[in-house]
């Protein structure tokens, strides 16, 4: 039988302030970097316009660069350059559909003649669409997180435990976020996906953990919480590092291989995974615990 | 027949109708594109199939405005919507591009996804066009004249940017009267405006028909048109009443040619004259015979993936996803030897019930159903390890084979069923109130969900139950 961890008696909850500290400060540098640079916000929520277009022969990022001041256009650029493909974008702005793609194209084509290069992708997001979406995704998600409470207080007869992991997920979902703005890249609805699927690994890791401390109150009644806690963890350690070395396998190779039009997702899939997995053991159970422990 | 062989069937069984299930979206896509759009134009398309979505397989998004404030005033939101989309749906599968799902969105948003169209531009025109055709009788009394002279001598067009008339111009416009421009002509010449009368007595609601025609002098297109019997009489009657009259057809604000009424016309036909390519002909045509819109729909979105972005997106996921995939299944087998085994059995299953159930609804794979997809076989993966592991600590309390499985089980069980449901009900959530991406991420992982829980409990213990059945003794996990 091959066996990854033996049993092992690690003492989580006695270690809780420490793996607060870090969250803490995971939390502050992802906070820190949105205040001081802000979230990329992407088309989808600022509303502009976008066109991705590839090139037959070699052109450098500063040469785009400079072909689109030329043509007087204030523009973000995303080289792909495996490809040798670039994204223009310009966010914001309220004029016609086509207009703006059509400055770029031109401007394409005053600074490269000779150079022919085809259209990939055009996006138009009009501004109150952009906000639109932003804000349903945002209601749907805050309405799912109160039927995780629900459901788990219902479950586990006690609405802090769904409470606690619920603030896990939340713990989790803003550090990916705080990730993305440290690392500056974009977040469009993909990205959202990507959180949502973060939110989802989080729960599930942290419900599989009250599940074997809730079995643990029933065998050992008398068990105290905090012995409780840590023997539940260490229960299921070999299982938690197992499932969550895995998908952290899957997702690495989708972020080294993927490409990159899904490499933001991997990215934040990355980050997210290994939250996860902490932040069930580090925050979520500890949470627990000391909002018992308060409540005596 | 026992139990277990029950158990067994039905697995079998379901595995067999997954087969029928993907047959058709395998033949669909092992044939070539050109063979593909064929059957898509000629709307043979297979219902039941898996769909790719534009973000996969290139296409055009168009997110479409209706201009609630030019709606009649009689008609309600909810039925000017339904008929906005009819007509959408009638325009576009006239134009042939084959399945296109168009539907309403929040209250007065329409998405039309039109797949694998290259030419955006015309594809706009065809769907964002009001189509509002209008016979008008031009003014031509002394106030009209000196309205065009004061808009010739005017260096702005007559109208603001909301379209409307500018004050100086509307305050000497003669009494129940509207400014049109005229359709442009060559190039370089100036814009050429008509004053007409504000009553319309005949619209493009009365029309029966609309087809292409060639001048006979010229060889230019026109438009031919045919009118119901009351749009006929209705024509007939005014074009009597108005001989030596200037006619003018109005589409969509614009008028295209203005002819004088010679006699009375009968027989409920006319040509709209201008000058058309062959192409904008083709297209007004449709737009004629598909109805004209409630009102002025505007473009809010619009989103084009070029069909080689689509496919590199695909081949270079799939590629890992691939690599992935192999690496769970090798490691699940060195780890848990045949519980492993099982495990990837299972997995493997995941899939082609996953497979089928979309195809069965007719679902669109897009990026982020990709993520519920991942997700859901992520946690998938974790309840078969879940019960692994339980059977591990069963096993080393030394308990005999046949009763680790059933204890295993019903241990691990309520954390797969806790867990499943808590993300099950967040997918619920996000399915209902999301939109666009997030529904499609909800609706995989719903999905996947309920897949992944029947294969990892059920599935898996059949199989084991079957193991038993000719190894009592040894299980080596």
């Amino acid at each position: 039988m091959m066996v990854l961890i033996g049993k092992t008696s690690i003492d989580f909850i006695g270690k809780r302030y420490m793996f607060f500290a870090v969250s803490a400060l995971l939390i502050a540098a992802g906070a820190a970097s949105m205040a001081v640079k802000g979230l990329n916000l992407g088309l989808d929520f600022t509303g502009g316009t976008l066109l991705q277009v590839r090139f037959e022969q070699k052109v450098t990022t500063a040469q785009v660069r400079e072909a689109m001041t030329k043509a007087g256009l204030e523009t973000s650029i995303q080289s792909f350059t495996d490809r040798n493909a670039y994204q223009i974008k310009i966010k914001g702005t309220q004029e016609k559909v086509n207009e703006m793609s059509e400055k770029i194209m031109a401007g394409f084509a005053a600074s490269f003649p000779g150079n022919a290069f085809t259209e990939e992708k055009r996006d138009y997001v009009g501004p109150v669409v952009g906000r639109d979406l932003a804000k349903k995704a945002l209601f749907a998600f805050i309405l799912s997180l109160f039927g995780i409470i629900v459901y788990v207080a219902f479950r586990f007869a006690n609405p802090v435990w769904g409470a606690a992991g619920v603030l896990a997920l939340l713990h989790d979902v803003f550090i990916a976020a705080g990730a993305l703005s440290i690392t500056n890249r974009e977040i469009d609805l993909v990205i959202v996906a990507a959180l949502l699927t973060i939110a989802g690994y989080s729960i599930n890791d942290t419900i599989v953990i009250f599940d074997r401390m809730r079995e643990n109150l029933r065998v050992f009644p008398k068990m105290p919480l905090g012995q409780l806690v840590n023997t539940s963890v260490n229960e299921t350690l070999s299982r938690t590092l197992l499932t969550n070395l895995t998908v952290l396998a899957v997702v690495s190779i989708l972020f080294v291989f993927g490409g990159e039009v899904i490499n933001n997702f991997a990215f934040c899939m990355l980050v997210g995974s290994i939250c996860g997995t902490y932040s069930t053991i580090a925050i979520a159970t500890p949470l627990v615990y000391q909002w018992a422990k308060k409540g005596k | 027949m026992n139990k277990l062989h029950w158990k067994i069937g039905t697995v079998l069984g379901l595995l067999i109708l997954s087969f029928w299930l993907l047959y058709p979206s395998v033949e669909w896509y092992s044939k070539t594109n050109d063979e593909r759009a064929k059957t898509e134009a000629m709307r043979m398309r297979p219902k039941r199939i898996l769909n790719l979505g534009l973000d996969l397989r290139g296409g055009t998004h168009l997110l479409l405005e209706l201009d609630v404030e030019k709606l009649d005033k009689k008609e309600k939101l909810g039925d000017a919507m339904a008929r906005a989309i009819e007509i959408i749906r009638n325009r576009v599968d006239q134009y042939g591009v084959g399945e296109t799902p168009i539907s309403r969105q929040g209250e007065r948003w329409i998405s039309v996804d039109l797949p694998g169209i290259s030419n955006t531009e015309e594809a706009e025109n065809l769907i964002g066009k009001t189509a509002l055709l209008e016979f008008r009788l031009v003014n031509t009394s002394d106030a009209a004249q000196a309205v065009l002279s004061k808009v010739d001598l005017m260096s702005e067009p007559p109208f603001n940017k909301k379209g409307e008339l500018l004050p100086e111009v509307a305050k000497i416009m003669p009494k129940h009267t509207i400014l049109c421009k005229a359709a442009p002509g060559a190039e370089g010449e100036r814009a050429r405006y008509y004053v007409l009368e504000a009553t319309v007595p005949v619209t493009g609601a009365y029309l029966e028909g609309a087809r292409v025609e060639t001048d006979q002098q010229f060889g230019t297109p026109n438009i031919g048109f045919t009118f119901n019997k009351e749009g006929g009489r209705l024509f007939e009657n005014f074009t009597g009443a108005n001989v030596n009259k200037y006619l003018a057809i109005v589409l969509d604000s614009v008028v295209h040619s203005a002819p004088v009424i010679k006699s009375r016309i009968g027989g409920g036909s006319g040509v709209i004259e201008g000058s058309f390519t062959m192409e904008e002909a083709r297209n007004l045509a449709i737009i004629l015979r598909a109805g004209a819109l409630p009102a002025p729909v505007t473009i809010i979105e619009k989103r084009v993936v070029g069909p080689g972005l689509g496919e590199d997106s695909i081949k270079k996921g799939l590629s890992a996803a691939g690599i992935g995939f192999i690496l769970v299944i090798a490691f699940m087998l060195v780890y848990y030897r045949a519980g492993g085994f099982v495990a990837d059995i299972a997995l493997a299953l995941n899939f082609v019930f996953l497979a089928a159930c979309m195809a069965y609804f007719g679902a669109t794979l897009t990026l982020p159903g990709i993520a519920g997809i991942i997700l859901s076989l992520a946690m998938a993966i974790d309840a078969n390890v879940l019960i692994l592991e339980r059977m591990r600590e069963e096993l080393a309390l030394a308990k005999p084979v046949a009763m680790v499985i059933p204890v295993s089980y019903d241990k691990a069980w309520s954390a797969i069923l806790d867990s499943n449901v808590t993300t099950w009900i967040a997918a619920i959530f996000l399915f209902q109130f999301g939109s666009g991406p997030v529904k499609g991420f909800a609706v995989t992982l719903t999905i996947g969900l309920l897949v992944g829980m029947f294969t990892s409990v059920f599935v898996t213990r059949a199989l084991y139950e079957f193991w038993l059945t000719s190894n009592p003794k040894e299980l080596s996990i």
